[in-house]
């Protein structure tokens, strides 16, 4: 039966309906995310119909997002009355039957290719408690892994979309600011400015027309936070949206999502359409007076799109160069008018804090960091994947309990965060609380969440250059100290890993970095030299030991 | 199915659909690039034509944008990603190894246009990595020595 029009009085009824539905209470979840989907799991789930249906099983084969434990895929959950849960990793269409088989069917776990052990399932419909008890806090990742992404009623019966009723129809648009205000929420695109700061500005910025734009074009090497949740649960990204929208008195907006990441746009344009159709968007949010409508636009493959006013310039199909501030978007944005742009991450915790309240937020975290972040840990440890830590966690739970730990026989020498803009954090501060000032302390940056484990192998100066090239490419060109100085400090790193270098170019390194950052018109220029920085700072013995001592300069003479 | 075996696409159904939205060049341009493979400079002139806009406007988006094809690409496309994560597990050599095997560099296609091959940024595929995409599939753990076959795998198909 196709859903109602979802309106103030009958969504509470919806989703206990959607909650009831009489549905097979036992389940095999299979998570096709890119990677996973990339590892086989298209395979694995056709199998698995194909079994159930011709074996004429009561057993759903649900496809949802991704878990999260991107080193073991393709994975599958099973969910099955009688006997544990179980996440099973490493799997093939042959495993995946057995499983099937053995323990869907059978009751009897198949604990060999079990993760993290069986025992540690709770038997709520969760991933809270997969792996070391007590260490992740998954609230952006809340439906990651166990809702099917494509199917509004999933994320109804989880209380979707109550978030914005009460905005709409408890609050008002004052009052949701004030929660968003209290919960202490910072950017997690990488700059932690206050959210609710941001709002405060749009909605008070005099404007006909305002705009709010979801900020999809994750542009870090090695992060895949946003994509993950964009693919597993658009909805969440869609309310947030929708609140924002209410709360600052934008008609409409937009996702601006890399166009290399086509299922995560097919997902949101899904979701906008399923939304659309049961009233959530369109002239009268939930019968209300509010309106609000959504488009995606794509980006077409630059870095720097992802800064504010470029992205604001590739919305308007122009080249992304990014333009001096003031004035910020929220006095002048979109075709010059009010616009607030948020990263997706934050996006995903509009709805609970709206629901939950912005004081329940702030008693999360630790310090001015208030909330969770999300990781995308890569690199040389057992675990890659996606996880989510309440703000406050050292980086050794982190990189070390839920990571595991070194994979090679090198012991891990350092973390690397905030992508091109960051910095390294050798191995000596892994007992430090992860917040936005305490990373910042020692030289590196929150950023977006990537975090690349690197070990004993891994040579410091390849590592700048690695995020020196990477700046290069990607810088616009459209001012001096960035287009210049980022191609003469990656020849000043050529020449160090050359064997050519002196001393003296170490000191005009941090010179040209120095006039990058206060002189650069736009973020990527302004941090384009942390990486160079930072390794200097902590390893200056990897440089030292490349440059032309007094013997080899005589040599060649 | 090859982009080019088919009739020259009508482009008045791009048009039509985004000249009404404010600021949709990309998105066109997009369409454009899905349906020939690339961005041809017969087709740019037109798009100008029709949105009303000027060539030079249009060629500043196309020349900005890593993503947009100005020359036709080979039968396959293979990316390397060289993002951070597959950079450190190997994703050098992987790219090295497939322009060794196909005898071409980065943004190159073959002479006989069986392949185009290109270094990418970040696909988000991190806990794979090294990962190349080969004509559109995600390859993850590949490892040097995977290339000749996944190549040899290309040109047995018949597209």
């Amino acid at each position: 039966m196709p859903l109602p029009t979802l309106t103030r009085d009958n969504l509470a009824t919806v989703e206990a309906e959607a909650r009831a539905t009489p549905r097979p209470k036992d389940c095999i979840r299979v998570c096709v995310s890119t990677c996973c989907l990339a590892a086989g799991a298209d395979r694995i789930h056709k199998r698995l119909v194909e079994e159930v249906r011709t074996r004429n099983l009561d057993i759903e084969i649900r496809k949802t997002g991704c878990a999260g434990m991107c080193h073991a895929e393709p994975l599958v959950q099973v969910d099955v009355a009688g006997t544990d849960r179980a996440v099973y990793g490493h799997l093939d269409e042959e495993k995946a039957v057995r499983i099937l088989d053995e323990h869907a069917v059978g009751k009897t776990p198949v604990r060999k290719w079990a993760i993290d052990g069986i025992e540690h399932l709770p038997a709520a419909d969760t991933l809270e408690g997969i792996g070391p008890a007590g260490h992740q806090y998954r609230l952006v990742l809340r439906h990651c892994g166990i809702i099917d992404p494509t199917n509004i009623e999933d994320y109804l019966a989880r209380g979707g979309y109550s978030g914005l009723r009460r905005a709409i129809f408890e609050l008002g648009p004052e009052a949701t600011l004030e929660e968003i205000k209290a919960s202490g929420l910072r950017g997690r695109g990488g700059a932690g400015f206050p959210t609710g700061t941001k709002w405060e500005l749009t909605r008070k910025a005099p404007g006909a027309q305002k705009y709010i734009i979801c900020n999809g074009d994750e542009g870090d090497p090695g992060a895949y936070m946003d994509r993950t949740v964009l693919e597993s649960d658009p909805h969440a990204v869609i309310e947030g949206m929708l609140i924002g929208a209410f709360a600052m008195g934008c008609s409409q907006g937009y996702f601006y999502i890399r166009a290399e990441y086509p299922l995560a746009v097919d997902r949101i344009e899904a979701g906008i359409k399923a939304a659309r159709r049961v009233g959530l968007i369109g002239k009268s949010v939930m019968g209300s007076e509010f309106a609000c409508d959504m488009e995606v636009r794509l980006g077409a493959g630059a870095f720097v799109c992802g800064e504010e006013t470029a992205l604001i310039a590739s919305v308007e199909g122009h080249r992304g160069t990014p333009s001096p501030r003031p004035p910020y978007p929220s006095q002048k944005g979109l075709w010059g008018m009010p616009t607030c742009i948020n990263n997706v991450e934050t996006l995903a915790n509009i709805a609970p804090i709206v629901t939950r309240g912005g004081a329940w937020y702030a008693g999360l975290g630790s310090g001015r960091s208030k909330g969770t972040k999300v990781f995308a840990l890569t690199g040389k440890l057992k675990n890659p994947g996606l996880v989510e830590i309440e703000m406050g966690t050292t980086i050794r739970a982190v990189v070390m309990d839920i990571g595991g730990g070194s994979a090679t026989a090198s012991p891990i020498k350092a973390i690397q965060t905030g992508g091109p803009s960051g910095g390294v954090i050798p191995a000596k501060f892994f007992d430090t609380p992860i917040t936005y000032e305490s990373l910042a302390e020692l030289g590196s940056i929150m950023g977006s969440g990537g975090l690349i484990v690197m070990d004993g192998t891994d040579n410091m100066v390849e590592v700048a250059k690695f995020f020196m090239d990477f700046s290069v490419d990607e810088s616009c060109g459209k001012c001096a100290p960035c287009r210049i100085g980022c191609k003469q400090l990656m020849l000043l790193l050529e020449k160090v890993s050359e064997g050519r270098a002196e001393p003296g170019d170490l000191d005009t390194m941090r010179q040209l970095a120095n006039a990058m950052r206060r002189a650069s018109l736009c973020g990527l220029g302004q941090t384009a030299a942390n990486p160079v920085l930072s390794t200097l700072r902590y390893y200056p013995e990897e440089y030292q030991a490349l440059l032309r001592t007094p013997a080899t300069a005589g040599a060649s003479q | 199915m090859s982009p080019q075996a088919n009739p020259v696409p009508d482009i008045s159904k791009v048009v039509k659909k985004w000249s009404a939205k404010r600021g949709a060049l990309i998105m066109a341009l997009h369409e454009i690039q899905n349906l020939f493979g690339y961005v041809p400079r017969a087709v740019t002139l037109q798009l100008a034509r029709e949105m009303r806009v000027p060539v030079a406007r249009i060629y500043e988006v196309l020349t900005f944008y890593n993503y947009f094809k100005l020359e036709p690409p080979g039968k396959h496309t293979v990316s390397v990603c060289l993002g951070t994560a597959c950079y450190l597990k190997g994703g050098k050599e992987l790219f090295a190894s497939c322009c060794e095997h196909l005898g071409i560099g980065d943004d190159e296609t073959t002479p006989d246009k069986e392949f185009y091959l290109q270094s990418v940024r970040c696909v988000g595929a991190c806990g794979l990595a090294p990962v190349a995409i080969i004509d559109g599939r995600t390859c993850g753990k590949m490892g040097v020595a995977a290339v000749p076959e996944a190549l040899a795998k290309c040109r047995e198909e018949v597209r």
